[in-house]
């Protein structure tokens, strides 16, 4: 297996993530939103501001509503109550600067499709209604492969990449979009430790081109070191802030309930969820 | 040189004296046509997993082709009726199946079979004879006119440049929907396009293989072009290759062994899958199987070290 990830990222398609990532920006605002299908309401009340070029963890419990909560943020889904700013903007009219990257298990890798060809979908407002990519398209794609160390698989069909690479390709195409905001679900679920880290380290280098990742997990060993903040959700915001502050017993208690047991010992304190994707 | 061909005796009782007969110059240059449209068209059913939804379009445009057949016999304006019926069902399993009230494949069981109950209903009540129904249900493509073709080949040039348009778009709603959803694609209406280029293929697929065998030209070739290329233009040019060569290749049998046109050709595409699936690279059985055998002999060493 080899792994390339290159010291200097390409800056080439960074210029839509610098525009919006003025130190201190908001580049994610929830006000108070209530959102979900139908009558039942799959979050209620949620605020939070994240930072433009800030990693956020979101937590919680199976059926917490992260999927419905990205859904809002994406402008997929609009608020029952309340309201989604992406970049001071309402998120129906930002659209552009938000890409989602979907869960592992939505995907069909048994689809007819090469690594360009989906990161290229990437492209597709660019390229235009009723047009096709041309070589332009491609070279683009080709460096948002670059900057997830994937160049040498494009050809590849997506089936045939191994599960970490395959979870790359579609943070390529989020790339490609040209998005300055990216909202990752359960990118760690399945992949071992080593293509967690190279995980980390492409999003070191998102965070350097200042673009702001929040990402859905229920792997806790991960949240207490390599995010800046952690919003913590189940149905309501339980908690938002630093991980030091919230990623604490009671909190994590209160949020994953039943399907959470935490043992003190000697001063250390375990937490296990019977989380499994 | 087709001269030179043709001297020889057995080529010219095997290919060129049939040629030399209007009816099947019509279903040769039909078929062609039709292998092209639903070789290309069947890369979307494959991938989408449609094949159900293709079957039922081919059965449910019966009453429509009923009600033009008691206008005009055989020759009746069967496309026309079976375009309208077509369109009507696509609409309205479109319709059951919004927003999630019906599972899909139950919207289909039900629109399909009452529309097909209904087309029996029109055709019995009217006494027709069981050698039209016979026609109607299994198609004859010996028997497609000039004006057939006519209409076989401006419907299906407008279904091939509407998928060359929305190709990029449909592709993109149909490997990932919520990037067509935040591309702002309008994702139901491509699921109608669809869904109207399937029913306007079946509706000229009926004359070729019939109500029943319709599905079988755009799903058959489709499957065994996805187990030989992976990529999806790939697929609907091996797809519509099959297609036209099932296609050419059962009218001749038909002609040879006076067997029904359109078992020939459905029975040639399903040996081509079913050779597709034993021999394919990489994704055939003995390919998996070789692979297997190979591979196990280190997969006991890895788990021994």
């Amino acid at each position: 297996m080899t792994f390339r990830l290159i010291n200097k990222p390409a800056r080439l398609r960074t210029l839509a993530a610098n525009e919006n990532s003025t130190p201190g920006k908001i580049a994610i605002q929830l006000e108070a939103l209530s959102a979900g299908y139908g009558r039942t309401l799959a979050v209620r009340d949620v605020s939070a501001s994240i930072e433009a070029g800030k990693r956020v963890a979101l937590i919680g419990p199976n059926g917490a509503g992260k999927s419905t909560l990205f859904k809002a943020i994406v402008g997929l889904l609009p608020p029952a109550s309340g309201q989604v700013l992406i970049n001071g903007q309402a998120a129906h009219l930002a659209r552009q600067a938000v890409a989602y990257v979907p869960q592992f298990e939505d995907v069909d890798w048994n689809f007819p499709v090469s690594v360009m060809d989906v990161v290229v979908m990437g492209l597709a407002r660019q390229v235009g209604w009723l047009r096709l990519p041309n070589a332009a398209h491609r070279r683009m794609a080709l460096d948002a492969l670059e900057r997830v160390g994937l160049p040498d698989y494009a050809r590849r069909q997506i089936g045939e990449l191994s599960g970490g690479q395959q979870r790359r390709i579609f943070i390529a195409r989020a790339l490609a979009q040209g998005a300055s905001i990216l909202l990752l679900d359960e990118p760690f679920s399945g992949v071992d430790a080593l293509a967690q880290q190279t995980l980390f380290e492409i999003l070191d280098h998102l965070r350097q081109d200042g673009v702001t990742v929040l990402l859905a997990t229920h792997d806790l060993s991960l949240v207490s070191t390599h995010f800046d903040a952690l919003l913590v959700l189940n149905k309501r915001k339980i908690a938002y802030g630093s991980p030091s502050a919230v990623f604490k017993p009671d909190i994590m208690a209160e949020a994953f309930g039943s399907q959470m047991a935490i043992w003190h010992n000697d001063g250390q304190v375990i937490m296990l969820t019977d989380q499994h994707t | 040189m087709i001269e030179q061909v043709c001297t020889n005796n057995t080529l010219y009782k095997l290919i060129c004296e049939p040629l030399s007969y209007a009816f099947m110059q019509n279903a040769l240059l039909a078929v062609l046509m039709l292998g092209l449209v639903a070789g290309t068209i069947g890369a979307f059913v494959v991938v989408r997993g449609m094949a159900f939804m293709t079957d039922a379009l081919g059965h449910a445009i019966l009453p429509g082709v009923a009600i033009a057949y008691l206008s005009g016999g055989v020759h009746g304006p069967l496309l026309f009726g079976a375009g309208v019926a077509g369109s009507i069902t696509a609409l309205i399993i479109g319709l059951f199946t919004r927003g999630g009230k019906l599972r899909e494949d139950t919207a289909i069981g039900i629109v399909f079979t009452g529309a097909l109950a209904l087309g029996l209903a029109i055709l019995s009540l009217n006494k027709v004879t069981a050698v039209d129904l016979e026609e109607l249900l299994v198609g004859n493509i010996l028997a497609i006119n000039g004006s057939d073709l006519a209409i076989i080949f401006i419907v299906g040039a407008i279904i091939l440049l509407l998928v060359r348009a929305f190709y990029k778009e449909l592709l993109i709603v149909s490997f990932d929907p919520v990037l067509g959803a935040t591309l702002q694609y309008p994702v139901e209406a491509l699921r109608y396009l669809l869904l109207l280029m399937l029913a306007m293929t079946a509706v000229i697929a009926i004359q070729a293989v019939g109500v029943i065998l319709i599905a079988a030209m755009m799903v058959t070739p489709a499957a065994t072009a996805y187990l030989l290329v992976r990529r999806l233009h790939l697929m609907m040019i091996v797809g519509a290759i099959i297609c036209c060569f099932s296609g050419v290749f059962g009218v001749f049998l038909s002609w040879h062994l006076s067997v029904s046109s359109s078992a020939a050709i459905v029975l040639t595409m399903t040996v081509l899958f079913l050779i597709a699936y034993l021999l394919a690279p990489k994704r055939g059985l003995v390919w998996t199987f070789v692979r297997y055998r190979a591979a196990s002999p280190m997969e006991i060493d890895g788990l021994a070290s």
